[in-house]
């Protein structure tokens, strides 16, 4: 931490508290007389700096009303049950007529097969990271090194920009010279899972993680082998973070345009049903960027984006009320 | 019989965990067997350093992609931070309890909208005021300077809340002997806190610019996606930043759907460069993360 001098790498917490002390107070005040700097101007000089403090904390939550009002209150001109129920007309450069029922539809079906194909690997992946990957530590072997390589990688996937896997789906999936399942539900799908792949490891690994030890003693020592465990004990403690990453996933997937845009295709005909795989279709996201980018029909866009803007809140809402309900049912037991 | 149900699910389990690797080893393998044409027919050399982008044509100069991806992390970094740190030290420092369980949501949700919903309010709300605030021939409001305002509000969630577990961790008893010392609490915070808490805050910002160079759909809402070099727009060299560019995200989600052959290589080509440069840029900010935590 310290600029030049060398500092030793063994220093420890009280050392290191007593050098950053000594570092950084006196020396400042050394070069100018201690009466100068009264109380009350340091006192002045904190109001200022407080009063900034206050402005930032003040300009997030401004900043989050202006954008959320903006779209919120332009969107409501055209949002009405008519537009929620009527698809969206016309092709892709006349979709500024009709609504966005099919977009709703379609993103639904998205977010389905998203969470089915990733919440189980996800959890599955978390529940092998905590419960047996721990036994394996210190030893050495293929399987050892497997692990730390999985922690790599999914890492690696959490840093991954959204537009790079949308790439590796555009090749994989879509381009007729790998599976050749062009733009597709199936496509975006299984992309889709790649993206929040990460996000469900990591939120179930720290529930998992938090679910004291003694449960699982406790379980063991009645006789359950490791898989009842983990099935039984720890899994239904650790729900209330799973269920948290997974609807944060789904979040994710509603917001996400760059991954669907090349992957999803675009048209304003949605699958005919959830297991009509090979059909492409329009997420609400990817709408809003048509009308916007497309059609130029900001009116419609407004109004897609405040569909979708009051979605991700009611989500966000979601996550705490189930998150904290979950916590103190199990609390309670 | 329990035990052999153990021993399968042990390997179910540990085929799971091994799919994330086998996705990144994937991504790797497609991305980088599509660009290989790209790197081996023109050169790293020559993608990285030239300045005419045309696929049709054979020349795959990114340099003014990258210029542009740079430019607008700069520009973003450059009016975000010190808000997302005045927001940071807020909460973790000042703000009394009851704001604080408004501000920190209120962060939460901004990281929560989706990008297309800011590249539209940047089109309808900001591109017009860029325009119309400065009057420079050539300034369509579709720029860098809208771009870095969108971005700056799009990182400013992962900044505030690295930083402000970073702040957070430093130890009680920092604190406590600088205040027992005289100091003051800004004293304390300025002087102690936040050289304290110093790795952790850099990282924050490095991941910042990590989310920045990854953004695609709200920057080619706002930014004009002009392949060429982005430069000022007249004598004053501020005026940079009136200047339209593309980024290298943009670069592939603007073509890659009517690419064919050559031409999707060398997006792919743009998505290497582009997974590369932030892989070091998170890798360095999960260094410092490490460092800071081993102290």
């Amino acid at each position: 931490m310290s600029d030049g001098a060398a500092g030793p790498k063994t220093m420890t917490r009280e050392d290191a508290t007593f050098a950053t002390l000594v570092r950084l107070a006196p020396s400042r005040e050394d070069a100018r007389p201690r009466r100068k700097v009264g109380l009350a101007r340091r006192q002045l000089v904190q109001k200022a700096a407080f009063g900034l403090l206050w402005l930032s904390g003040i300009a997030a939550v401004a900043i989050l009303l202006s954008v959320v009002g903006y779209v919120v209150v332009q969107g409501a001109k055209v949002l009405n049950w008519e537009f929620l129920t009527t698809p969206p007309a016309g092709g892709l450069s006349a979709s500024d007529v009709g609504g966005m029922s099919t977009t709703i539809v379609s993103t639904v079906y998205l977010v389905f097969w998203t969470i089915v194909i990733a919440g189980p690997l996800g959890v599955m992946a978390a529940i092998y990271l905590v419960e047996y990957a721990e036994e394996m530590e210190g030893r050495t072997g293929l399987i050892p090194v497997l692990v730390s390589v999985v922690r790599f990688g999914v890492e690696i996937l959490a840093g991954v920009p959204s537009i790079i896997f949308g790439l590796f789906g555009y090749a994989l999936f879509v381009s007729a010279t790998a599976l050749g399942w062009s733009f597709s539900l199936r496509s975006a799908a299984v992309t889709g899972a790649c993206l929040v792949l990460p996000v469900i490891i990591r939120a179930s690994e720290e529930a998992i993680k938090a679910v004291p030890r003694s449960y699982r003693e406790a379980s063991l020592a009645l006789g359950a082998t490791k898989w009842q465990t983990a099935w039984k004990v720890v899994l239904p403690a650790a729900a209330p973070g799973i269920i948290t990453g997974i609807v944060l996933s789904v979040g994710r997937v509603i917001s996400e345009t760059a991954v669907f845009f090349v992957t999803f295709g675009g048209t304003v005909r949605a699958p005919d049903s959830v297991f009509d795989l090979t059909s492409p279709g329009r997420s609400m996201a990817l709408h809003v960027y048509y009308l916007a980018m497309e059609t130029r029909a900001f009116d419609k866009a407004m109004g897609t984006g405040a569909v979708l803007i009051l979605t991700i809140i009611l989500i966000n809402l979601l996550m705490n009320v189930v998150s904290r309900r979950l916590a103190s049912k199990l609390k309670g037991r | 019989m329990r035990k052999m149900v153990d021993a399968g699910v042990r390997y179910v389990l540990f085929l799971s965990a091994l799919a994330s690797v086998f996705i990144v080893f994937l991504i790797l393998l497609f991305t980088l067997r599509e660009a290989l044409p790209a790197f081996r027919e023109i050169g790293l050399v020559p993608i990285l350093t030239g300045t005419v982008w045309r696929p049709q044509q054979d020349q795959l100069g990114i340099l003014s992609m990258v210029a542009g991806s740079i430019l607008v992390t700069l520009g973003s970094v450059l009016l975000g931070v010190p808000l997302a740190m005045g927001g940071a030290i807020f909460l973790a420092e000042v703000a009394p309890p009851v704001v604080r369980e408004v501000v920190r949501p209120a962060v939460e949700l901004l990281a929560g909208i989706p990008s297309v919903v800011y590249g539209l309010f940047g089109m309808v709300v900001l591109v017009p005021a860029v325009r119309n605030t400065f009057s420079v021939p050539g300034n369509s409001g579709f720029n860098l300077l809208s771009a870095s305002i969108v971005l700056a509000v799009m990182v400013l969630p992962t900044i505030t809340n690295i930083a402000e577990d970073a702040i957070r961790a430093v130890p009680r008893d920092y604190k406590e002997g600088s205040l027992a010392l005289g100091a003051t609490r800004w004293q304390t915070i300025v002087r102690v806190t936040l050289p304290a808490a110093r790795s952790g805050i850099i990282a924050a910002i490095i991941l910042g610019v990590g989310r920045a160079l990854g953004e695609t759909m709200a920057m080619i809402m706002v930014i004009g996606n002009s392949i060429r070099m982005p430069g000022p727009l007249d004598s004053n060299p501020l005026t940079l930043f009136l200047s339209q560019a593309r980024t290298l995200t943009g670069n592939i989600a603007v073509e890659i759907k009517y690419a064919t052959g050559f031409h999707e290589d060398a997006l792919f080509a743009t998505g290497v460069v582009l997974f590369v440069l932030i892989m070091v840029v998170n890798g360095s900010a999960r260094l410092l993360i490490q460092r800071g935590g081993r102290k």
